[in-house]
């Protein structure tokens, strides 16, 4: 372990510094040249874009492509083996202006807290060491919580939550966090239609805030409908940007190869599908 | 029926006894509940077992006094708990065969130095099981000293180390010192294994940590009532079992955990029933 890094990190929590100071003539995010590589081979290879302020984009890409990777780098959580991150114009690592919303079967959901408590969470890194939450940071949760519809349940236990109050929980998080950047990693999986326009509802909200969201999903038409631009990868970065262009039949054989399934529709176009994990047929025109 | 609680308290070993039990709950009760949620059972049980060369050595060169026996445990404690997260990090060897391997290893190095010494059997057992109503008022001091600073970190860093167990991801995220944390975690439990070393001994010291937590567990979904919940019941585990252990002449460590196991088989039972009539109201 790096003794000195951590002491700095703890040092840093203990007085609350600020971390670093926005540049805000720079893309919120810039990527370049992005590699990840692991024991069992490559995850992410030469993957560069940037975001603008605001931007919805969504991740699409087979399984094994390297979406929750990537999403893993900009949070900061893993580090990239080659290649360079910045947002605002810094590295990461120095910023909690970013959130992540982890894949929901990740999540310990016996874990002895509620509601209020996962939306107090994001504060801790605003309050600082040995300090406790005061009136704001209170307030500031109640909000976050009034936002996504979860302040009737705020006192309940997290695993008396439908999937969808368990993915809103988190984005009250992020926004309790005072997140600039929300990263989600496919949080529209398993929940149903309302759930899922609820999100996007929510997700609309952000947006009107300027929050900048990065989602992976494996729901083509969705990304297609739903999403400013589309970021198709498998291991690099294939095609990024509006969906008409990003998700060209081209591009989406080149991604998803053979697991790819091409239907003659009603219309006498294609659609193709990304046969997913949970074995579902997503259809994108 | 006073007399019946009285009578034991005309010892001053009663006292002192009591007072160690009582703090050695709270403290490894708080402690345990992250060792509960966190999963960490096994290293718990582990690391106490290891460090029994430590306390032999420490029994060997000190002649039987205490206070080199609780260092060299200390020592011994914080250098295994650093040695098993060494090796699963740093090897493909899965975590608990790492501890397995570390924990067989040094428990029988201990076993095989105390040997060496001619009332083996006796003391050896006192290691294993513990002996709370040998606490003399050093040992007391030694126990309230280290107990106090445990209690006061676990409270220090409540949020922090809430958030490390709940979601390490968000931790990174908000640049908390991960590592340091997870480091000092690890210490807090060598310490509380070496503070509850002489009320519960190695062999048992796992049931100090988890049992409480557990049944805390199953009677509160909120962190800080559950620590609350389980320190009571390990002090109150800790009273009735010294009781029972000088009424009945049971060996005090065996009678804490058996009190102890004993309101957890209580309270699992009350709870699974009070599910199975509130399924069948429902119906
Ligand atoms: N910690 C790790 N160690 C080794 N290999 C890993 C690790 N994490 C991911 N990988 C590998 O990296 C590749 C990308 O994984 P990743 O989880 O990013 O894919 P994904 O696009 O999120 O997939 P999915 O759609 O299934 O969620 C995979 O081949 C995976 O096996
Ligand atoms: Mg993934």
């Amino acid at each position: 372990m790096n003794v000195f890094k951590e002491f700095k990190k703890t040092s840093r929590h203990l007085t609350r510094q600020q971390r670093h100071e926005h540049d805000k003539d720079a893309p919120i995010l810039h990527a370049e040249k992005l590699s990840m590589r692991y024991d069992s081979g490559d995850a992410l290879s030469d993957v560069s874009f940037s975001l603008q302020e605001g931007e919805r984009i969504a991740i699409v890409g087979p399984n094994g492509a390297g979406k929750s990777t990537l999403l893993k780098i900009i949070a900061g959580v893993q580090k990239q083996t080659s290649g360079e991150i910045q947002i605002f114009g810094h590295a990461p690592g120095g910023h909690i202006c970013i959130a992540y919303v982890p894949q929901r079967n990740q999540v310990d959901w016996t874990f002895p807290v509620t509601v209020a408590d996962v939306a107090m969470m994001g504060r801790v890194g605003h309050l600082g060491l040995f300090r406790n939450p005061k009136s704001h940071d209170w307030d500031v949760v109640q909000n976050a919580l009034k936002l996504v519809k979860l302040n009737h349940l705020a006192k309940r236990q997290i695993d008396q939550l439908s999937g969808g109050q368990q993915q809103r929980m988190f984005i009250a998080r992020a926004l309790a966090q005072e997140a600039e950047i929300i990263l989600m990693d496919e949080p529209m999986t398993g929940l149903d239609a309302t759930s899922q326009e609820d999100i996007f509802g929510i997700l609309d909200e952000l947006q009107a805030r300027h929050v900048t969201a990065l989602i992976s999903l494996h729901d083509l038409k969705m990304a297609s409908e739903r999403f400013d631009r589309v970021m198709l990868i498998n291991k690099h970065l294939l095609a990024m940007g509006p969906a008409e262009e990003s998700l060209s039949p081209e591009h989406l054989i080149s991604a998803y190869g053979g697991s790819l399934q091409l239907i003659p529709s009603d219309e006498g176009t294609l659609a193709l599908s990304d046969t997913c994990c949970d074995g579902e047929h997503h259809i994108a025109q | 029926m006073l007399n019946f609680f009285l009578a034991p308290l005309q010892y001053p070993f009663m006292l002192r006894g009591l007072s160690a039990a009582v703090m050695v709950g709270i403290v490894s009760a708080v402690v345990g509940t992250y060792v509960v949620l966190r999963g960490m059972a096994f290293f718990g049980d582990a690391l106490a077992h290891s460090i029994l060369p430590g306390v032999a050595i420490g029994y060997l060169l000190g002649d039987g006094k205490r206070e080199p026996l609780f260092w060299s445990a200390l020592v011994t404690a914080i250098i295994s708990a650093l040695g098993i997260s060494a090796i699963s990090r740093n090897t493909k060897i899965k975590e608990d065969t790492a501890i397995g391997i570390i924990f067989a290893g040094t428990f029988a190095l201990g076993v095989a130095l105390i040997s060496t010494v001619n009332s083996y059997t006796v003391d050896l057992a006192h290691f294993l099981f513990g002996d709370v109503l040998g606490v003399g008022n050093s040992d007391l001091r030694l126990i309230v000293i280290f107990g106090g600073i445990t209690l006061l970190i676990i409270f220090a860093f409540y949020k922090e180390f809430m958030v490390l167990s709940f979601d390490p991801v968000l931790a990174s995220t908000l640049r908390l010192p991960v590592k340091l944390l997870d480091f000092l975690l690890l210490i807090l439990i060598a310490v509380t294994i070496v503070v509850s070393l002489q009320t519960v001994g190695v062999a048992l010291m796992v049931a100090m940590l988890v049992t409480p937590a557990a049944t805390a567990y199953l009677l509160t979904k909120r962190l800080p009532i559950m620590m609350a919940f389980a320190a009571i019941v390990a002090s109150l585990s800790g009273i009735i079992g010294l009781y029972i252990s000088y009424y009945l002449s049971i060996a005090s460590g065996a009678a804490i955990v058996l009190v102890c196991t004993a309101i957890f088989g209580l309270v699992w039972a009350g709870v699974s029933l009070s599910k199975t009539l509130n399924i069948k109201g429902a119906k």
